[in-house]
């Protein structure tokens, strides 16, 4: 008998790019996340052929969670067709052989950065959020290890001294993506730099969200149907951006978080940010529930108080 | 009776002269409600060092100071300190003829602290404090000014109006009288004797028995059979508050 | 010689003051190494009194504030505190995250540097609202109105309110510190040489403050202290420290016009 029979033939790569051993300690820290929602947990943040804060957290997790009969989305700010999201979708699709798409109500994993769909996700559908800054409490403390110690003592007073900051500067809240939460009335959590917009998507949302910054080495979940509530005051209400009286000068929609495009007279077209929504729109396909209604209401009634 | 004295001495050690300075040996007297006791004696016998002694400012060396408080009778020499400060606050009294001027402090203010922290509503205090000024003389156009640039006896009739604004059960004075001119001198022994009237008990140092003249009850007589400069030790200190 | 010179005379224990300390400390020991920081440090604190602490530096005192602070723990000894679901509970005992609630809610403190004690960046304002946060207030509103509330009484100027403390004077510094401490109307507030580093006349006024508000508030302080001057005027009794141990205590005017240690002699007559 010789060695070559009893071990399997080398291959020149794994499957999904990662080895074996990478994608289960992968899989051992999201299951961690999952139990403690918010909870940001340390992992061995692999080199993929990416530089590091192109993404390398958001497709280490799809690159763990994918496999053959997966169908895959991937957004940047919005957009399926920037050369980012373009690259990292193939990229995806050949190392695994999955399949893709840019129809939000068709994937089971989206990896996003900076925009949820407009479109409501639904159980079963994974979202895997690129994050460039995972620690909600950076702005206030400097210290990796005392803002580990805040966490654990839930000691939030900075984050809210930061807001009562603003308000006494500003008379508003100026914070405008990555808006920090408190999830599950436990952890105060940045949802990565998603619009105001979106921070409310998160609420008791029916699918699970994976939040991981590589260059960080550090992934956060939000398990289906949790308390995701942005910080705020009782007499100070969270206020998403204002897109009133903005049309989407390609599908005509409007309510729906919008890109401004200016133009040379100085006037201003506005476009949906979400383009998969907007081609949905445009080749007249049966279109999802949307998180925010056609009057700009929020789906979860009486989330957000005007 | 309000006080027993039993065999009470009082001596001072200084451990870095290695020396100790005599105050005064077994003392016996007893003072009842109302009686006005006069502590005489040559300069420097420890007339005042037993005022001081039985207020607890100084610790006795010896003896018994038995005092019925309306808590109860206790033992003034032995009993705990937070007892001791029960009694300053409630019952006790000690009226020097120096005042403690804080500045941006008011005459009015000085002289109402007393009762504000024995829980006095503010306009009923300021009140109080206003006629205690009245009574001892100081111009009312000093009562909202700062003691700290006061003379010696206007400071002097603040010191007094503060001193003696709550009602106490024994009064310590120690040479209250000295630098008070003589409308100031007069407001005192009427103070005084009104309450030696409401039973005060009284026991004081004077410079001129005079001043108390009618009031005095009883005398007692400290004396030295110490060399006459002994007393100079005895440390008269004042601080920088 | 000390046999006869000393004063041996032994208090009786409190037979008149009926109710119990509020802050009791028994039997702390502590060392750092071979260094001997407290040595069987008794204290006993009654509602609605100050007691004063002093010594030099390297006297323990400071160790000992830390542990009052529950910043600490010393090696052996118990602390307790009569207050609601506290009573029979050494608070050394307490978990980080305990300690944490006692403190914002029960220990005000103020620190001779106000770096430890504030965020010199932020409003005045915002570092008192902070506690109040913490405590679980969230009505900007009724923040704004308590931070302010809170100024006032310890007389900061209610216009500056907003400054952030890097732009005051050490005095104004130490008021927004006493606001903050005292936001919540602790049981307990502890000051950590209050005054030092103030010119003379803010530091009267800065200690007039602390006399009025700890008569209005009733709130029981402890007050470490170089300073005699300082703890003269607040202290109603005062223990002294030296290498760590008690060497003396007694009723402020009595230990401070009546000396009997060795070492508070010295330290009494220094001052002079």
């Amino acid at each position: 008998m010789r060695l070559s029979e009893l071990t399997k033939p080398v291959q020149d790569h794994a499957y999904a790019f990662l080895d074996e051993a990478s994608k289960r300690e992968l899989r051992r820290k999201i299951l961690k996340g999952i139990c403690i929602p918010g909870y940001q947990v340390p992992y061995a943040s692999r080199e993929v052929p990416m530089a590091r804060g192109w993404g390398t957290g958001g497709l280490q997790v799809t690159l763990t969670l994918v496999a053959p009969h997966s169908t895959v989305k991937v957004i940047d700010q919005g957009a399926d067709d920037s050369v980012n999201a373009a690259n990292i979708r193939r990229f995806i699709a050949r190392v695994a052989a999955a399949k893709t798409t840019t129809d939000a109500c068709e994937a089971t994993l989206i990896q996003s950065r900076h925009r949820i769909p407009e479109e409501r996700l639904l159980e079963g559908q994974v979202l895997i959020l690129q994050v460039p800054e995972p620690e909600p409490l950076r702005g206030v403390e400097t210290s990796s290890a005392a803002a580990a110690e805040l966490h654990a003592d839930a000691d939030y007073g900075m984050m809210w001294l930061k807001l009562y900051e603003q308000m006494v500067r500003y008379k508003r809240i100026i914070q405008g993506a990555s808006y920090p939460v408190l999830v599950g009335n436990r952890y105060i959590m940045s949802p990565s730099p998603i619009p105001r917009w979106d921070v409310p998507m998160l609420h008791q949302a029916a699918h699970l969200t994976i939040l991981s910054a590589g260059r960080e080495k550090r992934l956060y979940c939000v398990p289906p149907y949790t308390e995701v509530r942005p910080l705020e005051f009782d007499d100070v209400p969270y206020q998403i951006e204002n897109v009133d009286g903005m049309v989407c000068f390609r599908t005509g929609a409007t309510h729906k978080f919008m890109n401004e495009l200016p133009q040379e007279d100085g006037s201003s077209l506005f476009e949906l940010s979400d383009s998969g929504y907007g081609e949905k729109i445009l080749t007249e396909t049966p279109l999802g529930e949307t998180y925010y209604d056609s009057e700009g209401r929020f789906y979860h009634d009486g989330y957000l108080r005007q | 009776m309000i006080l027993e004295v039993n065999n009470l001495s009082k001596h001072f050690y200084l451990h870095q002269l290695e020396r100790e300075v005599h105050a005064f040996s077994d003392l016996n007297f007893t003072l009842s409600s109302g009686e006005f006791l006069l502590v005489a004696g040559a300069n420097g016998v420890g007339k005042s060092t037993l005022l001081r002694t039985l207020y607890r400012s100084y610790k006795a060396s010896d003896g018994l100071a038995w005092y019925d408080s309306r808590h109860g009778r206790i033992d003034l020499v032995r009993a705990a300190d937070v007892d001791i400060a029960l009694l300053r606050q409630e019952e006790l009294g000690f009226v020097t003829q120096f005042l403690r001027p804080r500045p941006r402090v008011s005459a009015v203010e000085l002289v109402a602290e007393p009762l504000l922290f024995a829980g006095f509503e503010p306009a009923q205090a300021e009140h109080q404090a206003s006629a205690a000024l009245e009574m001892f003389g100081l111009k009312r156009e000093l009562w909202q000014a700062y003691p700290t640039t006061f003379s010696g006896g206007e400071q002097q009739k603040v010191n007094l109006a503060r001193a003696l604004i709550q009602p106490r059960r024994l009064l310590l004075l120690d040479e209250p009288t000295a630098s008070l001119d003589v409308v100031a001198r007069a407001a005192l022994r009427e103070r005084l004797e009104h309450l030696k009237n409401e039973g005060v008990a009284m026991i004081a140092v004077l410079h001129h028995p005079e001043d108390a003249a009618g009031l005095i009850d009883r005398e007692i007589m400290l004396t030295s059979d110490l060399p006459p400069d002994a007393g100079f030790l005895e440390p008269e200190v004042a601080y920088v508050a | 010689m000390m046999a006869t010179s000393v004063n041996d005379l032994i208090l009786e224990p409190p037979r008149l003051v009926k109710h119990t300390p509020l802050l009791t400390v028994t039997n702390i020991n502590k060392q750092y190494g071979q260094v001997i920081a407290l040595e069987e440090v008794n204290v006993e604190l009654y509602p609605r009194e100050v007691l004063g602490v002093v010594g030099e530096s390297g006297s323990g005192k400071s160790t000992l504030l830390r542990m009052l602070n529950l910043e600490e723990n010393p090696d052996s000894g118990a602390y307790h505190l009569e207050i609601p679901s506290y009573q029979d509970q050494n608070l050394f005992e307490l978990s980080r995250f305990e300690r944490r609630q006692l403190r914002v809610k029960q220990i005000g403190i103020v620190y001779q540097n106000p770096h430890l004690g504030l965020r010199m960046r932020n409003s005045s304002s915002g570092n008192v609202a902070e506690r109040l946060v913490v405590a679980g207030e969230r009505n900007f509103s009724r923040l704004r109105a308590a931070a302010k509330r809170s100024l006032e009484v310890s007389e900061f100027p209610v216009t500056r309110m907003d400054d952030p403390p890097k732009n005051l004077s050490g005095g104004m510094q130490q008021r927004v510190q006493l606001a903050k401490a005292i936001a919540l109307k602790p049981a307990l507030l502890l000051l950590d040489e209050p005054t030092t580093g103030l010119d003379v006349s803010v530091q009267a006024l800065v200690l007039d403050t602390l006399r009025r508000l700890q008569r209005d508030l009733g709130i029981a302080m402890l007050v470490v202290s170089h300073d005699l001057g300082v703890i003269r005027t607040l202290s109603d009794r005062v223990m002294v420290m030296r290498h760590g141990r008690v060497v003396e205590q007694g009723l402020t005017d009595q230990v401070l016009e009546d000396p009997q240690h060795p070492y508070t002699q010295q330290l009494v007559h220094a001052k002079l």
